[in-house]
This record gives structure tokens, C-alpha cells and sequence, in this order.
């Protein structure tokens, strides 16, 4: 089964870390997302650029409307995410447990829809 | 048809509903992780047989003739759905089934897999029991609502979105690996404890519907126990939950009032019961691990001590509360503590160690806290204070029979004031 694991975390946290510890917090997801690629299970991920580089945009009434912002002002926002492919929850929990974000936020765990 | 065989084909297909229902659920369950649809095939398939058994006669394994039946029924469902997913599901099933249609080989166990996904983490804790009671024993969804307080629909909704939930989110229908099955145990041992506390919550047995659900906890207690035989804490809340059972009939007196463990007569306790849990307590504590409920069994064992030596062992109950208190910190456990600790140092004591409780906020609507305090405050001659106590106790009792048991006690400690007043009036 196919899962999303959301990455969320307190940005400006993030921002306001140590160039040490930045390089730290990396070099912990470069080993982690080659962890999922040697086990065979990366389907693959990308780490979001801040909020503040975010629109939103909704058609009502035929109208376009382009907003400014997130989605949904948020104390923690989605940083990132990793599609993984395993065969159960069990084992999407065990590799949501190991990634860096975990220890620093929270991570969501969703199934996809099955295409 | 003659109408005996027709009783005859019901009552067969009610046994094997009851002995085996969850049982072929675990078994469909497992390959699909549909339990919704593991269950509705199941039923189909009984509905077919008190159809066919009464002009057909009952097969020699009704079991696995209700498996076949159920699992041509899921391939069906499966063919039904229309969806990608759908289409390798089904896929899947016929692949699985096909290699398993041989009829005589026996059925694997999968029930505790069953269990284990029923009470994973992933599932709302307060749904976990109802839903180890409907999948395992084939409860509906009315029956487990009565029982725990909440209204069918409400339950009924809980209880399809934890499946749907298991299914969507592919929870495994698995026993854990050692190094997790300790941590999922609990969950699941916690649900076994949470069905057999609702039936016991109901002290006079009226509520045919709640006795059975204790019933019912002891026997996946019994499940769970033979399953997992080196599993200390299995062994443990099932020393408990029958020590527990031993006492029910104690519980009330021929006029139905309440009776404290303390004043219990053991000539009323069943001793085949207590035996068992005894021996069972002490194969658990043979394997060395102590546990939450072990402790818990040891305790029920130290009160009941007193059927062979005439009193209770309350040097042994303040040690195991200490035990459990560093294990649980909970406040409910500190309040049994206080109680022992007043048997073995007298009130004061007990008292001083109440005192370290008054600031936690989940006590204030926590009757055996006020009814402890009142009792301890009684025994120490503060009448007044215990009185107010009693007060607090019996407003927030719902079980009457204990209402009047505290009424009771705050009858006596008011006569008591009043004679003293008037033997000493200035």
C-alpha cells in the first residue's frame, strides 16, 4: 500500500536554527531518505519552501479568486512529505517513527487512493 | 420438513454461530482486511445455512461448510465492485482461496490477529472493546451500545468507521513482533478488561445483557490466555477477572443491599474460581515479569486470604498498592493505598497519604475518593468533616444500592455525634 507521510513542524522554529543545526537537521534527512530508497520503498518526496512563498487559489461562481497566503494558518505547517510504498500501517508507522520531522513536529500517515 | 429438523438446523447453526463466528471472521478477515465484508459474508452464509441444513441435513464440518459458502459469497462481492481496487482484491482473493479450498484441512486460529487489529493504536481507544465484542462474538451494534452507555446509531457509526478504518489505513490483522507485542498487549488486554468492567459495573445482575458482557471479557480473557500462554500479564488479568467473578454473588445481601469486600461472608465467594485464578497468578508470576494486572490479581488474592485464615492480608495489600502505585501513578490506585495503609497504620496514616491526593482535579467528581476520606475521616473521630465527605460520595453515587450503603454509614456517624452531644452537652 501506498502512504503519504506529512511532514509538519513549527516553521520559523526552523528558520531561526543555527547554520549548524540546519546542516545537521539535512544531513539527518539525506540518510533517512536513503534508508527508504536501499529498503525499497521510496515512491518519492520534496521538502516545501516556507509558507510565506504560498497562494492559494479557489474558483467561486466561475470567479477566480488568487489569494496571498496558506490554505490554513496554521501553529505548525506542512514542511515536506515522502510517498512510500510498504505493505501496512504497521510498517508506514515504523518509518514515519524514524524520520527526522517526527522528533521535531509530527507526522501524518495517509493512504493514498489506489489508482 | 418435519419442524424438529428445522429446530434442529437453527440450533446447529446458532452453536457453530456462537463457538466459531469470530473465528471464520479472523480467517476472512485476514486475507482481506475487510471486516465489514468478512462479517456480511458471514452472515449471508448462515442465513443459507438454516436455508439448506434442514432439507440437506447438517454437514459433518458445519464450520467449514459456513466458511465455503462465506468465502464464495466475498469472491462475488469482490466481482461486484467495479473499481481498480476492487478489481485486484478480488484478484487477490481468488488467488488465496483457491489454493485453500481444501475443506478438511482445519481452520487456522486468527482471532488474537483479529484482536490485535481491533485494539491498534490507530483505532479510537474507546471504540477498541466495542469492536473486539461485534467482530469476535458477533455482538450487534444495540446490544454493545446498552451496554456501554451510548445510543445504537452513535455506536453503530463508531464502530463502521473503525472498520472502514482498518481497511482503508491497512491495519494488519497480525500479532505483533516481540518487540512491539508487549506495547500492543496492553491495548488489547485493556479492551478484554474494559467489556468484562462493563458487565461487572452491574453488581445485581439484573441487566441480563451486562452479565453476559462479563461473560464474555472472561472468556476472551481465556482466549487471549491460551493464545499467548507466556504472556504473564494474559495470565494476570485473567486471575483477576476471575477472582472478580468469584465474588459477584457477595456482592449484595438477601435484602439486595451493597456489601463491602470487607464485610463479605467467603462461604459466598466460588472457590473453583479463586482457585483457578490462584494457580494462574502463580504460574504468571513464575516467568518473572510483573505487571499492572498481575499486581492487581495479587491484591484480590491478598483479600481473599481471610476464606482460610479468617482475616485479610492488609501488610501485603499496602506493598502490592506501592507496587502499582510506582507503576501506574495513578490516583485511583493511590486511593486503595491510603485505605491499606489505615488497615496497617490506622487512620491517621491513611489519612496523611489521602492528604497528597486533595489538589488532583479528577477526584473531585470521583466518588471513592470522598467515600475513602469519609471513612477515614470517621475512624479518626473527625465526625463533622466525615460527614460532609459522605455527602460529596452520595451525590455523585449512581449505583443506589451503594447510595444507601453510604447513607447508611452517614446515619450512623450522625447518631453517633448526637449521643455524644448529648452525653457531654456543654
Amino acid at each position: 500500500m501506498k502512504y503519504m507521510l506529512l511532514i509538519f513542524g513549527n516553521e520559523s522554529a526552523q528558520q531561526a536554527a543555527s547554520k549548524e543545526q540546519t546542516g545537521q537537521m539535512m544531513a539527518a534527512y539525506g540518510a533517512y531518505s536513503q534508508a527508504l530508497v536501499q529498503a525499497g520503498v521510496m515512491v518519492g518526496g520534496d521538502r516545501l519552501k516556507p509558507v510565506s512563498t504560498a497562494t492559494t487559489v479557489r474558483v467561486a461562481n466561475g470567479k477566480t479568486e488568487v489569494l496571498n497566503g496558506p490554505y490554513a494558518e496554521t501553529r505548525e505547517q506542512l514542511g515536506g512529505y515522502y510517498i512510500i510504498d510498504v505493505p501496512d500501517l504497521d510498517a508506514a508507522l515504523t518509518w514515519a517513527a524514524r524520520c527526522p520531522g517526527a522528533s521535531h513536529g509530527a507526522l501524518e500517515v495517509r493512504p493514498l487512493w489506489a489508482m | 420438513m418435519p419442524p424438529e429438523d428445522g429446530q434442529r438446523a437453527r440450533s446447529a447453526a446458532e452453536g457453530v454461530a456462537r463457538a466459531s463466528y469470530g473465528k471464520l471472521v479472523a480467517f476472512l478477515a485476514a486475507r482481506t482486511r475487510d471486516v465489514a465484508g468478512a462479517e456480511d459474508a458471514l452472515s449471508e452464509a448462515f442465513a443459507a445455512a438454516l436455508a439448506d441444513w434442514p432439507s440437506g441435513g447438517i454437514p459433518r464440518s458445519p464450520e467449514a461448510w459456513l466458511l465455503t459458502v462465506a468465502r464464495r459469497k466475498l469472491i462475488d462481492a469482490a466481482r461486484r465492485r467495479q473499481t481498480s481496487q476492487g478489481a485486484a482484491d478480488h484478484l487477490r482473493l481468488l488467488a488465496e482461496f483457491a489454493s485453500s479450498e481444501d475443506d478438511e484441512k482445519p481452520i487456522p486460529e486468527e482471532r488474537l490477529a483479529l484482536m490485535f487489529a481491533c485494539a491498534h493504536p490507530a483505532i479510537d481507544a474507546g471504540v477498541r472493546a466495542p469492536l473486539i465484542l461485534q467482530t469476535i462474538l458477533g455482538f450487534d451494534a444495540a446490544t454493545i451500545a446498552s451496554a456501554f452507555l451510548v445510543s445504537p446509531t452513535a455506536m453503530g457509526q463508531r464502530l463502521v468507521r473503525a472498520k472502514n478504518k482498518i481497511r482503508q489505513a491497512g491495519i494488519p490483522l497480525r500479532v505483533p513482533a516481540r518487540e512491539d507485542l508487549r506495547d500492543r498487549l496492553d491495548a488489547v488486554l485493556e479492551a478484554i478488561y474494559a467489556a468484562f468492567a462493563e458487565g461487572w459495573s452491574d453488581p445485581a445482575g439484573t441487566e441480563a445483557r451486562r452479565r453476559n458482557l462479563a461473560e464474555e471479557g472472561i472468556w476472551l480473557g481465556q482466549l487471549a490466555a491460551s493464545l499467548l500462554p507466556e504472556e504473564p500479564e494474559a495470565l494476570g488479568l485473567l486471575a483477576l477477572m476471575l477472582h472478580a467473578e468469584a465474588r459477584r454473588g457477595a456482592r449484595r445481601n438477601e435484602r439486595g443491599e451493597y456489601v463491602p469486600l470487607a464485610e463479605q461472608y467467603p462461604a459466598l465467594w466460588n472457590s473453583s474460581l479463586i482457585d483457578q485464578a490462584e494457580a494462574l497468578l502463580f504460574r504468571a508470576g513464575a516467568m518473572g515479569v510483573v505487571g499492572r494486572y498481575q499486581l492487581e490479581a495479587a491484591v484480590q488474592s491478598a483479600h481473599v486470604v481471610r476464606r482460610r485464615t479468617g482475616r485479610t492480608d492488609w501488610a501485603a495489600i499496602e506493598k502490592l498498592y506501592d507496587a502499582l502505585l510506582a507503576l501506574t501513578g495513578s490516583p485511583v490506585v493511590a486511593i486503595n493505598r491510603a485505605v491499606a495503609i489505615a488497615e496497617t497504620r490506622g487512620p491517621a496514616a491513611g489519612l496523611e497519604a489521602l492528604d497528597a491526593l486533595a489538589g488532583e482535579p479528577r477526584l473531585a467528581e470521583y466518588q471513592p475518593y470522598w467515600a475513602a476520606l469519609a471513612w477515614l475521616l470517621a475512624r479518626s473521630g473527625e465526625r463533622e468533616t466525615a460527614d460532609a465527605a459522605y455527602q460529596r460520595a452520595i451525590g455523585l453515587e449512581s449505583d443506589p444500592a451503594v447510595r444507601d450503603f453510604l447513607q447508611r454509614r452517614r446515619q450512623e456517624i450522625a447518631l453517633a455525634v448526637s449521643r455524644r452531644l448529648r452525653a457531654d452537652p456543654g
